[in-house]
């Protein structure tokens, strides 16, 4: 029971939530929190990959969550949806349901080879260097875009609207929610099951000390390799997702600025913890939304929390632990497997 | 262990307590008109927001002092909600969203930006509810949304504007253009003048195209290639804080000639920014403040003494959206107290909105719901106020 326990709550509540969307008991805009809520999940745990466990400093994931919210955008659009520049759908809309996680999941991979452009470079450098780097990808990938006529350029792109409307003809359920969970879901298994194996004791081999990982056999150039590829890739994932959330996408809403969010989520959960990442961008999301009445005073408030956080707590809310090591007594109820 | 646990408990209190911030109360008086203002409070363009709001708070305090908006026989008292979108687009659907879900607005005015507006448009336009863009030029925002207004002139009809004007005014016969890349506004104008000037003195006309990126300092480059083009001009669509250190660069660099801009110069900072350099250039915009007659000095006269600053565009055109929201209502009829055929009642007025006299002008809107109004060209004179030099008409 214990071994299962985790899981089921896990499900009962994603399984609450997609119901309480579909019978109206939560409004639209409760809706579309949580669902930034997941996209932001899966932002923070992707970047804790490469920032927490493998101790690198990126400060460029908006970059890669900019390839997969365009590169999924225009798989959809171009295959349901009647467009100005692409011209007819090339399938039947009603297969939008099925093709969507693909479509997704196709952003998730171009951004993943995207990552290889941080992973080559840090083979040899590493630090503040290598964070210049990343910074550095992040304007590649913007004005990369902006100079893209085709995609819409600095307009922006959109149609994914259509994509959505035609996945509702077919069954009328909260589509966007379920995929987006899903999506939640996946990112958070795959994390989990990626740092418990070698792999993941590789990376924190590296993030410990380089030289000795690779006297013990690690081969760091792979790991790297790996833990950059994965952690962009789930980024793309995230940009696919909230791409189609919003049904518009805009290359300058991806810029250093959604980079530093990021950053900020990571550091405000505890690095190498995913528990931690996940706890911070529920709270991050829902601080953002009910500080909004306040305006102005929000970016005095919500900085401020961070200063006071890193004063008397600078390993995040979590440090580097699971949620299960913070709080023993939870292991009585569920084991975290 | 107690001490862990305490933590715990307070990290569930702020969670409990930022949920039920979200569970706002919705529902209202059934005297009162509620309308939504999504605009950018915080992030890049924090002025323009304050102008927003400043304009809508001076017409609110109007109506309410006088009892409150009339509709039908029965005085109806406004409330206005502002949200900000901190300049971001999905803080601007998420605003939308709370306007029309928790707040129960009747109508939304803004967002201002294109990069908010095209996306909060959407989502307006699925849950049935209108919006005024005072400011967005981007034809996305209300293409095919028959939910969705905007108050602003488009830039396909701002960029033959400029080229008619400065082929009169300067005498000219070609032309150099400098623009934002990263800016779709900036780009867009950019390309639909190179294409008017080139169609009207021929291909080649437009001498230099030279772009720049957000946030860049030095133009130099760009300003030495134009200058070696000897255009009869430079035009530059670009927004008031870059065209302070283009115009002042250009100069340094040589440069006598003159500019012509667009209506992303038209703020209140651009002459504090910039001084003496920009003096007597031309530029093409919603309303001229200095010479105003009428309505539009009225505006401008109680909105400089209330805050301290002549109002800019987005002010003007804010106000002008709020007021055809609420000449919509009036003209519906009556209020009705369910929200979505109310929704209903003033989108439907407000597409056939005959004649609407403006502080930025005559206005009405088209079948796609983008105003037919007129542009005028001012001109910065020796004391720093933007003058009427020119009225153009579709």
């Amino acid at each position: 029971m214990q071994k299962y326990a985790i899981n089921i709550a896990f499900f009962v509540g994603c399984l609450l939530i997609v119901l309480a969307a579909q019978f109206g008991m939560v409004d639209l805009y409760v809706q579309s929190v949580i669902m930034f809520m997941g996209i932001n999940i899966i932002l923070s745990s992707s970047l804790n990959i490469v920032n927490g466990y493998m101790g690198e400093f990126s400060c460029g994931h908006a970059a890669f969550m900019c390839v997969g919210a365009y590169v999924s955008s225009v798989v959809t659009v171009v295959l349901f949806a009647q467009n100005k520049i692409f011209g007819a759908p090339i399938l039947p809309p009603d297969m939008a349901v099925l093709f969507m996680p693909l479509a997704i999941l196709i952003g998730g991979l171009v951004s993943a080879v995207v990552g290889i452009l941080v992973a080559v470079p840090s083979f040899k450098t590493r630090g503040d260097y290598l964070a210049i780097i990343t910074i550095a990808v992040n304007y590649m990938v913007i004005s990369g875009i902006e100079n893209l006529e085709i995609i819409g350029g600095s307009r922006g792109f959109m149609g994914m609207k259509q994509v959505v409307y035609a996945m509702s003809d077919v069954v009328n359920i909260p589509w966007m929610m379920i995929w987006t969970i899903l999506g939640t879901v996946f990112t958070i298994w795959i994390i989990r099951r990626f740092v418990s194996s070698t792999y993941g004791k590789g990376i924190s081999a590296i993030c410990q000390d380089e030289i000795a990982a690779e006297i013990m056999s690690v081969n760091t150039n792979k790991m790297k390799l790996v833990a950059f590829m994965l952690s962009s890739g789930l980024a793309g994932i995230a940009g696919g997702l909230f791409a189609h959330v919003i049904g518009y996408v805009n290359p300058q809403s991806f810029n250093i600025l959604k980079s530093t969010e990021c950053l900020v989520m990571v550091y405000l959960g505890g690095m190498g913890s995913l528990s931690g990442s996940v706890l911070s961008a529920v709270l991050f999301t829902l601080l953002l939304e009910a500080l909004r009445p306040l305006q102005i005073v929000k970016w005095v408030i919500i900085p401020l929390i961070l200063v006071l956080l890193m004063q008397f707590r600078p390993e995040g809310i979590l440090g580097n632990k699971e949620l299960g090591d913070v709080f023993p007594r939870l292991k009585r109820y569920c084991r975290f497997k | 262990m107690k001490a862990l646990l305490g933590k715990f408990g307070l990290m569930v209190a702020l969670l409990l307590v930022s949920a039920f911030m979200l569970v706002g109360c919705g529902g209202g008086d059934s005297d009162t008109i509620k309308i939504g203002f999504n605009i950018p409070m915080t992030g890049d363009i924090p002025k323009v927001g304050e102008a927003s709001k400043y304009a809508a708070e001076m017409l609110k305090e109007d109506i309410n002092s006088k009892g409150g908006l009339e509709v039908g026989g029965k005085k109806y008292k406004l409330e206005f909600v502002y949200e900000d979108n901190e300049s971001k687009a999905e803080s601007a659907v998420n605003a939308a969203l709370k306007l029309i879900e928790q707040d129960q607005v009747a109508a939304i005015v803004g967002p201002n930006s294109s990069k908010q507006a095209v996306p909060a448009g959407g989502t307006c336009n699925d849950n049935r509810v209108p919006m005024i863009s005072p400011w967005s030029t981007n034809p996305d925002t209300t293409k095919d949304r028959p939910w969705v207004f905007r108050a602003a002139f488009l830039d396909p009809f701002q960029g033959p504007v400029a080229v008619n004007f400065s082929a009169k005014q300067f005498g000219a016969k070609t032309a150099g253009v400098l623009f934002d890349i990263s800016n779709d506004y900036s780009k867009g104008l950019a390309e639909i003048f190179r294409d008017e000037w080139n169609k009207k003195f021929g291909d080649g006309a437009v001498v230099a195209f030279e772009s720049h990126g957000t946030k860049d300092q030095d133009f130099s480059a760009q300003l030495t290639k134009i200058v070696a083009a000897k255009p009869d001009f430079i035009f530059v669509p670009d927004n008031y804080n870059q065209v302070a250190l283009i115009i002042k660069q250009a100069h340094d660099l040589g440069w006598t000639g003159p500019f012509m801009g667009s209506d992303a110069w038209g703020s209140a900072e651009l002459m504090t920014l910039c001084g003496d350099d920009c003096k007597g250039q031309f530029f093409s915009t919603h309303y001229a403040a200095a010479g105003a007659k009428g309505d539009t000095k009225v505006f401008i006269d109680r909105y400089t003494k209330k805050y301290g600053y002549t109002p800019d565009d987005v002010a003007a055109l804010t106000w002008d959206a709020t007021r055809l929201v609420l000449q919509a209502i009036q003209d519906a009829g009556s209020v009705d107290s369910d929200i979505h055929k109310e929704r209903k009642a003033i989108r439907d007025s407000l597409s056939s909105v005959k004649q609407f006299a403006g502080v930025t002008g005559n206005m009405k809107f088209d079948a796609q719901g983008d105003p037919i109004k007129c542009a005028v060209v001012v001109r910065i004179d020796e004391n720093g106020q933007f003058v009427f030099a020119e009225s153009v008409c579709p």
